[in-house]
């Protein structure tokens, strides 16, 4: 069995924050980013790590990557320990952090990319190779030799993404890498991720504010919320445990009140649209808009299926 | 050795390109360069007032004292070329963007002390090149192998000593965030007491400089050897050997105290 790409038993990182007390005096608190957290993700996998700010997320990347050491625990990436082996791991690592600026601002793109082959020791070939191929699914050509700090958003990360990759990572993490991207921008980059994926067996762990990504990318779901971790599997398990109310919507022929109805409940009326929610285990869509016609003569009717994001709203909700 | 010949050449590549991005603000670099330029000669002025009102400044002539600030103003012009950028760093810890160097498999030391290079400080070091010529062609120096050697490392083992006192003061950005005005304190503080002879200080002030914070070994003690003068407050002869030793050991602390303070980084952001 080959080691798990990355691996964390109890790990836990405490803050220490001085606030001011009075004038001269100063208390120290400590805050716990992330209490208890255990999992871990196999090789050549695509992972999304979610969780409302503050859940610890950003805690947890940074001490997969050796920025923080942990406080407690044990974490192993890539075979290795972030903080004590932290050169060898970054140079088998890829990081990006959408919101940070990674290149060189007052360059031009390509010259980053040249010192960053450098800085990687990347052999000739292997930069050529996976310049030309990033060059091409990134469309990078036409703003290669633009100083980053001209480049706009979505070329930048563009930019951000290729510079994380060249050096040929086994593993790597991407903090909110569509942030502020197009609709078009944002394709290319999903688009991007799983074929480095497929294609080079990259293991890919994700945060992402945009679930869409996450429910587009990942086979697996990681959802932490104030430093533990609350759920572990894939979205159709989430969907399922999770979102099994399903809504149907009816256009009655008139307005009228709450229609009654056994197992369901209305959430909302607009007028002659009605909104009711059911559980989907229990009873059929079918049942229940025949339930629904009995007592009021419908016009029309469609079924809601649970979005990611209503689940994990309501996740959160219930732990609140 | 072929670890090294790599940070060289990496180096070499790195400020290659720090260069052609600087060179883009051209007019703001003249200026810059003009204004360094200035000041290193304003500062030399101050000098000349004292000596227009006394012949002798505890027991130094114009021309010695002018040594002094000449080597001086040269190691600390070559240092702020260098490494003046350290300036910055309390931000970039504020900022959480040290977290960048934490992810590059290279040294965070190496790579903070080579992310940038400012030329434009090069208006310093012209400076104290005038004043040092000012200095040599006023003073009778008998000049041995010893005292050209002496003259030839005095300026690298004062920018290890002068950088070292900057990377471990520049530290305290770890754990506070006014860590740039302490450390201007060190470094440009050191640099203005390294100007003057240090038999001119109070006891405590001279111990500090010799013991602690060692900026009596950038230009004081080799000076005493080049001019082949007595010390006036009578510290060992041994002394003025030991810069290059001094610079040595100051780069173990220093690089010391960096370890300490990067295990302590927090980053930014939860």
């Amino acid at each position: 069995m080959s080691v798990p790409a990355i691996e964390l038993e109890h790990v836990g990182k405490d803050f220490v924050v001085r606030r001011a007390v009075g004038r001269f005096r100063r208390k120290t608190d400590v805050v716990s980013a992330v209490t208890d957290l255990s999992f871990s993700v196999e090789r050549g996998s695509l992972v999304g790590y979610i969780g409302p700010n503050g859940a610890g997320k950003s805690t947890t990347v940074k001490m997969l990557t050796g920025i923080l050491v942990p406080s407690r625990g044990r974490i192993s990436v890539a075979g290795l320990v972030p903080t004590r082996q932290r050169t060898q791991l970054a140079q088998r690592i890829g990081v990006m952090f959408g919101q940070r600026v990674q290149l060189w601002w007052d360059l031009p793109l390509i010259e980053s990319f040249e010192l960053l082959r450098y800085i990687y020791r990347i052999p000739p070939r292997t930069y050529e190779r996976n310049l030309s191929t990033f060059r091409r699914l990134l469309d990078l050509d036409e703003f290669l030799r633009t100083p980053v700090r001209q480049l706009s958003l979505g070329q930048r990360v563009r930019g951000e993404i290729t510079g994380a990759m060249l050096h040929d990572p086994e593993i790597v993490f991407l903090d909110e890498p569509t942030i502020g991207l197009d609709v078009v921008a944002r394709q290319r980059v999903r688009e991007f991720l799983l074929s480095a994926n497929r294609e080079r067996g990259m293991t890919v762990l994700l945060t992402s504010h945009d679930l869409t990504d996450i429910e587009r990318l990942c086979s697996r779901i990681l959802i932490i919320d104030r430093g533990r971790l609350i759920f572990d599997g894939d979205i159709d398990t989430l969907k399922a445990r999770y979102g099994k109310e399903r809504v149907l919507v009816v256009d009655l022929e008139e307005p009228g009140p709450a229609l009654q109805l056994d197992g369901a409940r209305v959430i909302r009326i607009e007028g002659p649209r009605q909104w009711i929610a059911f559980d989907g285990e229990r009873l059929s869509a079918a049942q229940l808009t025949a339930a629904a016609a009995a007592q009021a003569p419908l016009r029309d009717l469609t079924v809601q299926e649970p979005e990611i994001e209503d689940v994990v709203r309501r996740i959160y909700q219930e732990r609140a | 050795m072929a670890e090294l010949s790599d940070l060289l050449a990496l180096y070499r590549r790195l400020i290659a390109a720090r260069l052609r991005a600087q060179l883009q603000y051209r007019t703001s670099f003249a200026l810059d360069s003009t204004g360094m330029l200035l000041i290193s000669f304003i500062d030399f002025l101050a000098i000349l007032v004292i000596f227009a009102n006394v012949p002798q400044l505890a027991g130094w002539t114009l021309p010695e004292v002018a040594l002094l600030f000449a080597i001086t103003g040269l190691t600390f012009a070559f240092t702020d070329l260098a490494i003046g950028h350290l300036d910055l760093f309390p931000q970039l810890i504020r900022d959480g963007n040290f977290d960048l160097l934490l992810i590059r498999p290279r040294g965070t030391l190496f790579q903070l002390l080579t992310a940038d290079f400012q030329v434009r400080r090069l208006g310093k070091a012209i400076g104290a090149l005038a004043v040092l010529a000012y200095a040599l062609a006023n003073l009778r120096i008998d000049w041995d192998p010893g005292r050209i050697a002496m003259l030839l490392f005095i300026v690298p083992s004062g920018v290890v000593i002068f950088a070292s006192i900057w990377v471990a003061t520049i530290c305290i950005a770890f754990w506070s965030v006014d860590a740039r005005e302490v450390s201007n304190a060190f470094t440009y503080g050191g640099q203005f007491l390294g100007q003057f002879p240090i038999n001119l200080y109070d006891r405590w002030l001279r111990r500090f400089l010799a013991y602690v914070v060692p900026i009596a070994f950038v230009a004081y003690f080799p000076a005493l050897y080049i001019l082949d003068k007595p010390d006036p407050i009578g510290l060992p002869e041994w002394l003025r050997f030991a810069s290059p030793l001094v610079a040595v050991a100051a780069t173990f602390v220093a690089s010391a105290v960096w370890r300490i303070g990067v295990r302590h980084y927090q980053s930014a952001g939860g």
